[in-house]
């Protein structure tokens, strides 16, 4: 049986989480470049691996959408940009924090996928380095401008002047040096419809982008459960000497990958149980997270709006199921 | 909520000791919103002229505080607690269109569980009539981002979906109180007729009967009830159907709904 496409308007990565109606609270006598400083400072967590750990929470107009990881890698002749982050500002200060580490041009800009948070920065980056697959290409081309939009309302002021940019290129996967760094483009989904995953061979340094979070509750405005686990498998026989996930502290064991497999398992299952007892969404949004995921950082709110995400599909196989005549 | 509600009381503290005679508890909350929308004096009018009219926490609205989807807003409404509900209307104040569906609980319980679209945020309030023609309003603030009414619905893009108009699919479950609950979903795009272009078209009428043929719940619903509506009913021991519960209606361009709903 069918399941009907998500309607257009559900999108977002943070849909209305916050009445983010007020916007940051500043004095006027401060300058916009004082008061938009996400203080960017990469973290080089492997040589020549840099990585810009975003904060554990949802978008609010005191973070500026600093929610996200991005980072790069340094070759011998140029720089591959994992990520742009959330804003305009974002992605300039990022490309700052670059310059500071080398003088080396961007070859390469990926977007892991197409929620805001990890392409809204591309304005700040050279045009032509911008890729992407090509699922995610036609998702940012679809919802990139009402992300933008969503934005606008949650992170307030941080946004000024930020505007989508669809990535020119379509990335392939597969195995290649860039800039002088032996990197190799995985090509998964489940998070989203397509999730990228870089790998740097050289340190053995995995940027997992969405199919990973760490200490934070996953995400699942666009996910397919079933595939993101099927991803988490792929992603687990990969040697990894590091993780990078898209939201949390990068990892030296997989305690990220245990963590999100852990996660989506019972939501995946707390999703059929309730189906099949009966439940209406309302009771479904009225239990309780188990105790052992109340670690994970806005798991209260992530667990609900998977509710409204994941849950029709759930009551949809059990109705169809018994079927009426 | 909580600090509307402190408000009221305050308010009620206060009348005696500044104006003789205070005002009957009842019509004092009448006209003393707990949600303080300022459309609730329109609301009276649009739907209550002439009758009278209570706020009565024994209504309940159980929704959540913020939409992740307008056009897919979780709502359950439920004055069980109140006896003798004949109808229960409920109805956005802020919606472009108003009322969302109105019901009579006949022998189901005077509860109805559904999701509707918000085009802004809104209070939803579920008001029930009792024997005594009192409606006693109950509600809940939703805060949504919204759009909800004004966009196109996905079936009325989709030529297949329509091969599928008003087809029933649903199940009885039973409860542990020797009830049931029947959950039912409807494929209709549920039009507003506020999308540029798509023309009114939504599930209308809808009545639920047992084996014998005695009537259980009747419904009407409007164009905020979301695309495909699904209900949730529940049946107190006293009406359990057993096997098969038959859903029939119409939607307003007369399209029959017609189907028998087992376990």
């Amino acid at each position: 049986m069918r399941t009907p496409a998500l309607p257009r308007v559900l999108l977002l990565l943070g849909l209305a989480l916050t009445p983010a109606l007020t916007s940051a609270a500043a004095t006027p006598a401060v300058p916009d470049a004082a008061r938009f400083d996400y203080r960017l400072e990469p973290r080089e967590i492997a040589p020549g691996v840099h990585v810009f750990v975003g904060l554990r929470e949802d978008f609010t107009p005191a973070n500026g959408g600093n929610i996200v990881n991005t980072g790069f890698l340094v070759g011998t002749d140029g720089v591959v940009v994992i990520d742009t982050g959330p804003s305009r500002r974002y992605g300039e200060q990022m490309l700052a924090a670059i310059r500071r580490v080398t003088p080396l041009p961007v070859v390469l800009t990926i977007n892991t996928h197409h929620h805001p948070d990890h392409f809204l920065g591309n304005q700040a980056f050279p045009a032509a380095t911008l890729a992407a697959l090509p699922e995610t290409l036609r998702g940012i081309q679809k919802d990139g401008e009402t992300f933008n939009e969503n934005l606008y309302r949650m992170s307030g002021d941080w946004m000024k002047g930020t505007e989508r940019v669809t990535p020119a290129q379509a990335l392939a996967p597969g195995r290649r040096s860039v800039g002088g760094r032996d990197i190799e483009i995985v090509a998964l989904d489940g998070h989203t419809p397509a999730d990228v995953v870089v790998i740097d061979h050289a340190t053995g340094t995995v940027f997992a982008g969405d199919l990973l979070f760490h200490d934070r509750a996953a995400t699942t405005p666009h996910a397919n459960l079933t595939h993101w686990l099927a991803a988490l498998k792929r992603l687990a026989a990969i040697p990894a000497k590091l993780w990078v996930p898209g939201h949390g502290a990068p990892s030296a064991d997989d305690t990220p990958i245990r963590q999100t497999r852990g996660y989506l398992e019972w939501l995946a299952a707390a999703m059929r149980d309730g189906a099949e007892s009966g439940l209406d969404m309302t009771e479904m949004l009225a239990r309780a997270v188990p105790p052992q995921f109340r670690g994970l950082a806005e798991v209260e709110r992530e667990y609900r709006r998977s509710v409204v995400h994941l849950y029709p599909a759930a009551e949809q196989a059990v109705l169809e199921k018994a079927h009426a005549r | 909520m909580r600090s509307s509600t402190l408000i009221v009381l305050a308010m009620f503290w206060l009348c005696p000791v500044t104006e003789a005679p205070a005002a009957p508890p009842a019509a004092a909350a009448a006209s003393a919103d707990p949600l303080e929308s300022a459309r609730w004096g329109d609301m009276v009018k649009t739907f209550f002229a002439g009758a009278s009219v209570v706020f009565d926490a024994r209504v309940k609205v159980v929704a959540p505080l913020i939409a992740e989807d307008s056009l897919n807003v979780p709502v359950s409404v439920d004055a069980s607690e109140l006896p003798g509900v004949e109808e229960v209307l409920v109805f956005a104040d802020f919606n472009p269109i108003l009322p969302v569906l109105r019901f009579q609980p006949m022998k189901a319980r005077p509860a109805l569980a559904f999701r509707l679209k918000l085009q802004q945020s809104s209070p939803v309030r579920a008001a029930a009539r009792t024997a005594d023609g009192v409606w006693h309003v109950g509600g809940a603030w939703i805060t949504a981002t919204g759009g909800g009414c004004t966009a196109p619905s996905t079936g009325s893009g989709s030529p297949e979906w329509q091969e599928r108009l008003n087809q029933v699919s649903g199940r009885i479950f039973p409860r542990t109180d020797g009830g049931e609950r029947l959950r039912m979903r409807v494929i209709h795009p549920m039009d507003t007729g506020l999308a540029p272009g798509i023309p009114v078209f939504h599930v209308e009428e809808l009545s639920l009967g047992d084996e014998s043929g005695a009537e259980l719940m009747r419904i009407r619903a409007y164009e905020p009830v979301s695309e495909n509506p699904l209900f949730t009913i529940d049946l107190p021991a006293e009406a359990a159907a057993g096997t098969r519960i038959h859903a029939r209606g119409r939607d307003n361009n007369g399209n029959r709904i017609d189907a028998w709903v087992t376990q």
